[in-house]
């Protein structure tokens, strides 16, 4: 069939779709949509409209993006309304069926906001709300609007126009458009993929790769996962084009095992586009031909990195190869030219053919262009996977997309990049985000990872947490990364404990360059950025924790301290039930008294003591 | 076992990359990787055992002792990290009274951590075999575990 003639058919059932008479509830079950309860909502939708033969059409989505609103449901009537609920359980669901299916009542309490040109009376335009407003959903433009399982829904929004239009192109100007567009690899590299790509094409050999990096390993990043699971054909798509113009005739996704979902979607898009003749040999009825297959990650964080990524897929453990050695593009998988980039990378490539690389590079800052997509995170009131345009400053991406700091608390610190990368304090809340101007400040870009820390976060503990992080998932290859990372581990453990001594600092700062500058690979390059910059930005803790044996935070156990106000306590008994070691003395009705000897510090008597007295108070540093 | 193992293996080619895909069909079939089986692979990939067993130990993934019925993964994820997770992962130590990494006599739970099971907006997270739970406390943990142990 050509390409033209499935496309119609695409559409034909797109718009059956959408014009059809019938109300359609539009259901976010991504992995993240699923923990909340959508898979029960879904059904308990299903289960009603069977049960009571309502004409109304259920489809399972991706991820639409605010993830602080799941299970989000979209219900879209035939007069044009289109409403997003937010936080849907079964119990709304049922409500939403019996006042609004089969009502008029939009029950707007429930309302997140609505889209398209009816307004409902007392429903914010979704698209103005503030985590909405400053984004630009480009990369991002079907997911949590088409079934990512449904291939036509892809098609139908222009998908695979852009392989299409690529294979009627010769394979330098394909390349060209992604030069044009200027886009950075994703992964947080930020190489220029066209450059990545025109290398991967010059390099000679019959037998070239495509290999897509969905290792996902950062915690606190899942922007690869919501992409797989809620536009899985993008990324095929724009490997697809990256085969065609490099000249490579296999392609590998390598993805977490971790990531189920994002598997089964891949795995569902690859047999779609085989069916409809996108992948496979002479795709589109030219003489190309071309194949992907999943690999599954087993876990192992530093295979992120593309040698090691390679070496994985070859069968090996992933120890990443010493420099000097001949690029990827030249000798990359089964020492074959292999153009390795990021799932996102790969997924905004459609788009730059279809609307040409001049569009991309109108979006953005002159040296980083189009759109960074962050899993926003931590201590914000909106979490959620966003687009932004390159070039908007952190503080509009916490304080109106994230809705500012969660529970009145007060901001600390951001921290992009994973553990590679870096935590800024508040004086770089105006910090514009591209890879350049967050690398200058000491952070990173990272892959997209941006969790927000409060003033309950203690910075010691945070660089403590990253270090271990690191030191286990170093691959033990190189000295200064195996043994380095362990050392200042060690250390800031001892700081954390209470046992840090006057120097220490100074030492971790030393340690911390040497790993960062002989380390092998970019793991162990990185390594040491969240203690250089937490000691950097917030040396005044470190000091707390070592001179006054304190933690200004109240995060680390040992250096915090509970006392019973004498004027506020009331001897009502409950911290001494409540005290697991029996620290806690007292009568009834008599002032009780915590033997601060004793005392291990669980809180227990502080979470127990009533909110009426509130005498249990926590302070930083040890009391005797 | 040998058999459940054989029996694998005959979808297989016998090439050395194939080796990360069936050591992981392999688990998923006998919930660990027993010596004997890992011995069997490395046969039938003609490769020395040693090169499996380095490879078996190299990813996180792989286990060398047999699981529990049911599989609790604690994330440790950043995000979880700064709600709570180190306090949700004590209190289901204590709750089911083994470490991480262990599991219970009775062989009903096994408890593992995850650097970061990608569901952070809805930190503290906790995966129950599939299926992950949201937004916990050390107050509502306890409802994870069906019965007591």
């Amino acid at each position: 069939m050509k390409f033209s003639e499935i496309k119609k058919r695409a559409e034909d059932e797109w718009n059956e779709l959408v014009q059809n008479k019938s109300p359609k509830i539009y259901i976010g079950a991504a992995t993240c949509g699923r923990s909340a309860g959508a898979l029960a909502v879904k059904q308990t939708f299903e289960e009603e409209i069977e049960k009571r033969n309502i004409d109304a059409k259920v489809i399972e989505v991706g991820c639409f993006g605010p993830c602080y609103t799941e299970p989000l449901v979209n219900i879209v009537k035939s007069d044009g309304s289109n409403i997003f609920y937010k936080n849907v359980n079964s119990k709304i669901a049922t409500e939403l069926i019996d006042n609004y299916i089969l009502g008029d009542d939009p029950l707007i309490t429930y309302a997140l906001g609505s889209i398209g040109d009816v307004e409902i009376p007392g429903v914010q335009k979704l698209m103005e709300t503030p985590f909405f407003k400053s984004q630009a959903r480009e990369l991002f433009h079907n997911t949590g609007i088409i079934d990512p399982s449904n291939i036509n829904h892809y098609i139908a929004q222009n998908g695979y126009s852009g392989l299409a239009a690529s294979l009627d192109m010769s394979q330098v100007d394909v390349i060209e458009q992604v030069k044009i567009s200027g886009l950075r690899g994703r992964g947080g590299g930020g190489f220029p993929a066209g450059r990545k790509w025109e290398a991967g094409l010059v390099s000679e050999g019959e037998e070239k790769y495509v290999v897509c990096n969905a290792d996902e390993g950062d915690p606190g990043a899942f922007m690869d996962r919501c992409t797989l699971e809620s536009d899985p054909h993008a990324v095929l798509e724009g490997m697809v084009i990256c085969g065609y113009s490099i000249g490579a005739k296999k392609g590998y996704v390598y993805v977490r095992a971790e990531y189920p979902l994002a598997v089964k979607r891949f795995n569902d898009a690859i047999k779609q586009a085989h069916e409809n003749g996108f992948l496979g040999e002479n795709i589109m009825g030219t003489d190309f031909s071309f194949d992907i297959e999943c690999f599954l990650g087993a876990g192992a964080f530093v295979c992120g990195e593309s040698t090691a990524l390679t070496l994985s897929i070859e069968g090996n453990r992933g120890m990443p190869k010493a420099a000097p050695r001949p690029r990827t593009t030249e000798e990359g998988l089964f020492d074959k030219p292999t153009v390795l980039n990021n799932v996102k990378t790969f997924a905004y490539v459609p788009q730059i053919i279809t609307r040409g690389g001049a569009w991309f590079a109108g979006i953005g800052t002159e040296k980083s262009k189009g759109t960074a997509v962050f899993a926003l995170t931590g201590k914000v009131d909106n979490c959620g996977l966003i687009e932004v345009p390159m070039g908007i400053s952190l503080r509009e991406i916490i304080f109106d997309i994230g809705g500012g700091i969660s529970d009145g608390g007060k901001f600390k610190a951001v921290q992009t990049g994973g553990p590679s990368g870096g935590c800024l304090p508040a004086s770089f809340l105006d910090t514009p985000v591209d890879y350049d101007s967050l690398t200058a400040a000491g952070s990173m870009m990272g892959s997209g990872g941006m969790v927000i820390l409060d003033e309950t976060t203690c910075m010691v503990d945070i660089a403590r947490y990253f270090l271990d992080f690191t030191q286990k998932e170093s691959c033990g290859q190189c000295t200064p990364c195996r043994v380095g990372t362990k050392q200042m581990l060690n250390i800031l453990i001892d700081i954390t404990k209470g046992r840090g001594k006057p120097g220490d600092i100074e030492l971790l700062e030393e340690l911390g360059n040497t790993v960062n500058n002989s380390s092998l690979c970019g793991l162990g390059q990185s390594a040491a950025n969240p203690v250089l910059t937490t000691i950097k930005y917030f040396r005044e803790e470190y000091e707390a924790h070592i001179n006054d044996k304190a933690c200004p935070s109240l995060a680390c156990k040992e250096l915090i301290s509970y006392l019973i106000d004498e004027e506020k306590c009331k001897g009502c008994t409950i911290c001494a039930k409540a005290c697991p070691v029996d620290a806690i003395t007292g009568e009834k009705k008599q002032v009780h008294v915590l033997d601060q000897e004793k005392c291990i510090r669980c809180g227990m008597c502080f979470e127990k003591c009533p909110k009426k007295f509130r005498a249990v108070e926590c302070v930083p540093g040890r009391v005797n | 076992m040998d058999e459940r193992v054989e029996k694998i293996l005959e979808g297989y080619e016998g090439k050395s990359i194939e080796l990360i895909p069936i050591l992981q069909q392999v688990q998923m079939e006998l919930g660990y990787l027993p010596e004997q089986a890992m011995r069997i692979v490395a046969k039938f990939l003609a490769l020395p055992d040693s090169k499996v067993y380095a490879v078996a130990t190299f990813y996180e993934q792989f286990r060398f002792t047999p699981m529990g019925k049911n599989k609790v993964t604690v994330c440790r994820g950043t995000a979880c990290h700064v709600r709570g997770a180190e306090m949700i992962l004590e209190k289901i130590e204590d709750k089911l009274d083994i470490k991480e990494g262990e599991t219970t006599k009775d062989l009903d739970y096994t408890l593992e951590t995850a650097a970061c099971i990608g569901c952070c907006a809805l930190a503290p997270c906790v995966m129950v075999n599939d299926d992950v739970k949201a937004k916990l406390t050390t107050k509502n943990v306890d409802t994870l575990f069906v019965k007591e142990t």
